[in-house]
């Protein structure tokens, strides 16, 4: 591939970027001044919609679409909640973003709280990150000095505040109705929908939400038209996306990649992760997050009709989940041949366990109860049976909750059966070998063994 | 009128009901042969429901003007109807198979200890594992524990039996006031709780215990005085300045043991009662009777009620039934066998009558 297009992180490098003058020696605020100065709400709604940028948090769904859908009932404050909740094992965007250039996100949100009517706009950061809670409002504080914020923004009339909110230091309150309960100040218990949050969100007023990296692709919008955003990109897939990259592979770290970019040049080129750690092959990827299936090398690499394997929403879930996976929030994590999977399923199954709020029935129980079996399993001490019933449980949990944790819980245990099973299978026929410190089965033993 | 109703149909029974209302409260209205169950909704508690997803049913086509179904599974208790829509509930494999599994993920960490507990009789969760469950149990892992707390001077709270179901938290919430007590942590290791060393104390406390459709919540005044099936629910009222003073009187003998709201088909208390007609007034001279209180027949507490022999039936029960039934007569001898029974020409225009009795029921 050519020289990679950079539409956020094109200026991440310069030094002092977190400030607001050398924000905006590179180009900064310009979209803002020139949609706020030149543009009616309407019309950055519609350049969004051109733009066909999807939401960032892990669903897809394109943004100028759910704005399209915000109730404008007479005489009732509308909001716009920005997701910084982040806290998605294997992804790590959002809070590099934020730390590394703050104003791009409040240039976007400020953008986007024009464009759909608001004048008090939060962003709701994870609990944990209290310093980059603090470069925000330092940047903040900077931008409402440069008349960014606050009453009568660059003299257009628009008054916009921007609120920072430390989140509540659960994974949960980054689904966005647990986040708007939270932000109310409740314990963060995602609602049943509908109502939705365009209709009733924050405070019972119309609200979108939308992840920070969503909301920062709008100054490039603003300043170069949606039209030159779609044309980035592959198909529906348009523009770039942020990738965090972890696990065994060279240079794991954040990554701005063209959609459409072919997962194997990601992988392997010296551009990007250049590669498996040294001596290592690649054995299976969770593309986008811990919530999403889990791949072996072969469905990563090549779709199972055989074409090549592209980063972007459709190429990824191509093949359903019988041979699939999703894009999600981009938290791609690459395991060697010493990764257990078994055990790492059980990994995953406990952070859901220990994140589920607890407020419906499969979820709450279900969590819980594949979580003991995979710890069995993973200790030596599972039988024939746990497998089906691991998949009996995940499949008794999909679809039947409130939020859709109880999916993301559900579909890396269903996944790495479905690929993995004989690793399963090993752990119960051999559990003296596979309770052995750092043991991973292996095809070659196993026939051994056989 | 016509105009202003949609049309539903549930199980293949069409009803037609006002715009807004849920898809339970249109099965509710054909009656129980259709209604799904529902172990956290609580009419009369607002925002309860959607939580446990026991009446989770299948829209097959979402309204007349769009048909298509819906994709998920949809919690009736808080899905509002749409003109035309269809929906399965025990006509639909998907819907049986997905409640047992709800039934099996609400008995996980559930103690089974039914047989010590004071619900047991009249407990929602028995009668939702019973009818909609499987028999076999797959768990075999530890169950999450709890110690028993008591929340305040009336109430005892067993964590270990709670489906976590919030209505006593909407209860708390709705008719009580001073508010202390919510839930704590999360997933299964969430727990229902008061802040800590405050008590729940005040006039409609104890409206938690009736809305509880486990043994979590318990009258400590009752705790094990008696199998709830042993005891003979009165409709009673008195005049009180707090509520409305509408309430079951529990008897055992001539003993009033405890005093409960009263509850509807579904198990439902409509009005609350307050601590005091609860708590304070266990006598029956506190007390208008109103007359035996209606019992779902299905219900184990609708048994036993005659047994004689192992209760004294209490005086008013006495002259209660002097005074409405003395003109029955009873004084037929069952004297003859019962193959002589079956000749007599009485037995046989029985049958005859029965039989024409069926087929208008066909
Ligand atoms: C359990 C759970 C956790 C989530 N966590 C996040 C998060 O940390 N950040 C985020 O942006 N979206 C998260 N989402 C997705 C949000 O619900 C929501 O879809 C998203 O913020 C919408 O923004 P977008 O359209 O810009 O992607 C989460 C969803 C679920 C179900
Ligand atoms: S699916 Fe899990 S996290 Fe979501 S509402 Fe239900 S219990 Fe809570
Ligand atoms: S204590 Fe009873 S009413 Fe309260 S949440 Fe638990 S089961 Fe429901
Ligand atoms: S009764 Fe509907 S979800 Fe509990």
């Amino acid at each position: 591939m050519a020289e990679s297009i950079k539409i956020l992180t094109e200026h991440f490098h310069q030094e002092g970027i977190e400030k607001l003058d050398v924000y905006k020696k590179h180009g900064g605020y310009a979209g803002l001044e020139k949609a706020l100065k030149t543009m009616s709400p309407e019309q950055v709604v519609e350049e969004v919609k051109t733009s066909g940028v999807r939401g960032r948090g892990g669903a897809g769904f394109p943004m100028g679409m759910k704005w399209g859908f915000l109730a404008k009932p007479e005489g009732v404050p509308r909001y716009l909640v920005c997701n910084g909740d982040e806290s998605e094992p294997g992804t790590f965007k959002d809070h590099y973003l934020m730390m590394k250039c703050p104003h791009l996100l409040i240039e976007g949100m400020i953008i986007s709280s024009f464009a759909l009517g608001a004048n008090t706009s939060f962003i709701y950061v994870r609990g944990e990150l209290m310093y980059v809670i603090n470069i925000l409002e330092k940047a903040i504080a900077e931008a409402k000095a440069a008349g960014y914020l606050g009453k009568n923004i660059l003299g257009t009339g628009f008054d916009l505040e921007l609120v920072v909110q430390p989140g509540g230091g659960a994974y949960i309150c980054g689904e966005e109705t647990a986040l708007l309960e939270s932000l109310e100040g409740k314990r963060g218990n995602p609602r049943n929908k509908p109502p939705f949050p365009a209709v009733k969100g924050l405070y019972q007023c119309p609200t979108v939400v939308n992840n920070v990296e969503s909301i920062a692709t709008t100054p490039w919008i603003m300043l170069n038209g949606g039209e030159a955003y779609s044309k980035i990109g592959i198909g529906r897939s348009t523009g770039t996306k942020l990738i965090s990259a972890s696990g065994h592979v060279k240079n794991p770290g954040v990554y701005e990649i063209e959609l459409g970019l072919p997962v194997e040049e990601f992988i392997y080129s010296d551009q990007y992760l250049g590669g498996i750690r040294e001596g290592h092959d690649l054995k299976a990827v969770v593309a986008g997050g811990s919530s999403v299936p889990i791949l072996p090398k072969h469905l990563i690499l090549k779709t199972a009709a055989g074409e090549p394997r592209l980063m972007s929403y459709e190429s990824l879930s191509e093949g359903g989940f019988a041979s699939g996976t999703m894009l999600g929030s981009g938290g791609f994590i690459a395991m060697d041949e010493t990764t257990c999977i078994v055990r790492n399923t059980w990994n995953f199954a406990r952070f859901y366990r220990h994140e589920s709020c607890g407020q419906c029935s499969p979820c709450r129980e279900g969590t819980g109860w594949m979580e003991k079996v995979l710890y069995r399993l993973e200790h030596g001490k599972g039988n024939e049976r746990d497998i089906d019933l691991l998949v009996d449980v995940a499949k008794k949990i999909e679809g039947n909750t409130i939020c859709p944790l109880g999916d993301a819980a559900a579909w890396p245990v269903a996944s790495a059966i479905r690929h993995f099973r004989e690793e399963f299978e090993w752990h119960v026929r051999h559990p003296e070998l596979a309770i052995a410190p750092g043991a991973v089965f292996n095809k070659e033993t196993e026939a051994v063994l056989n | 009128m016509e105009e202003n109703t949609f049309k539903v149909t549930i199980d293949g029974i069409e009803t037609r009901v006002a715009p807004g209302t849920t898809i339970l409260q249109a099965a509710r209205q054909i009656g129980p042969e259709v209604a799904p169950p529902a172990m956290c909704y609580y009419k009369p508690l607002e925002k309860s429901g959607g939580k446990c997803r026991a009446c989770l049913v299948k829209v097959a086509q979402g309204s007349e003007r769009d048909p298509r179904p819906m994709p998920k599974l949809l919690a009736s208790c808080i899905t509002q109807v749409q003109d035309g829509m269809v929906v399965e509930n025990y006509t639909n494999e998907e819907v049986v198979e997905t409640r047992k599994g709800i039934v099996e993920f609400l008995l996980l960490n559930h103690p089974l200890d039914c047989p010590v507990c004071d619900q047991a009789g009249e407990c929602s969760l028995q009668d939702f594992a019973f009818k909609h469950g499987t028999e076999a149990q797959r768990y075999e892992e530890e169950r999450r524990t709890f110690e028993r707390e008591d929340i305040g001077p009336h109430i005892q709270l067993h964590m270990n039996r709670c489906i976590l179901c919030y209505r006593c938290v909407h209860t708390a919430d709705q008719i009580t006031d001073g508010r202390c007590h919510g839930v704590m942590y999360r997933g299964d290791h969430a727990e229902i709780s008061t802040y800590i060393s405050k008590a729940v104390d005040n006039d409609f406390s104890g409206n938690m215990i009736d809305v509880c459709p486990v043994g979590a919540l318990t009258d400590k005044t009752f705790r094990f005085k008696n199998r709830v099936w042993f005891s003979k629910p009165v409709d009673a009222h008195r005049d009180c300045d707090k509520c409305h003073g509408k309430v079951h009187l529990w008897y055992k003998g001539e003993e009033v043991i405890r005093v409960t709201g009263r509850k509807n088909q579904w198990g439902e208390v409509d009005e609350f009662i307050c601590n005091s007609c609860r708590f304070e007034h266990k006598e029956t001279k506190d007390w208008v009777i109103e007359g035996p209180a209606k019992m779902p027949r299905h219900s184990v507490l609708s048994a036993n009620k005659y047994r004689a022999d192992l209760v004294k039936k209490p005086a008013y029960a006495l002259n209660y039934a002097e005074q409405n039934f003395k003109k029955i007569d009873d004084s037929r001898p069952y004297d003859k066998t019962l193959s002589e029974i079956k000749e007599s020409e009485d037995y046989q225009a029985l049958m005859e009558k029965n039989k024409s009795y069926k087929l208008l029921n066909k």
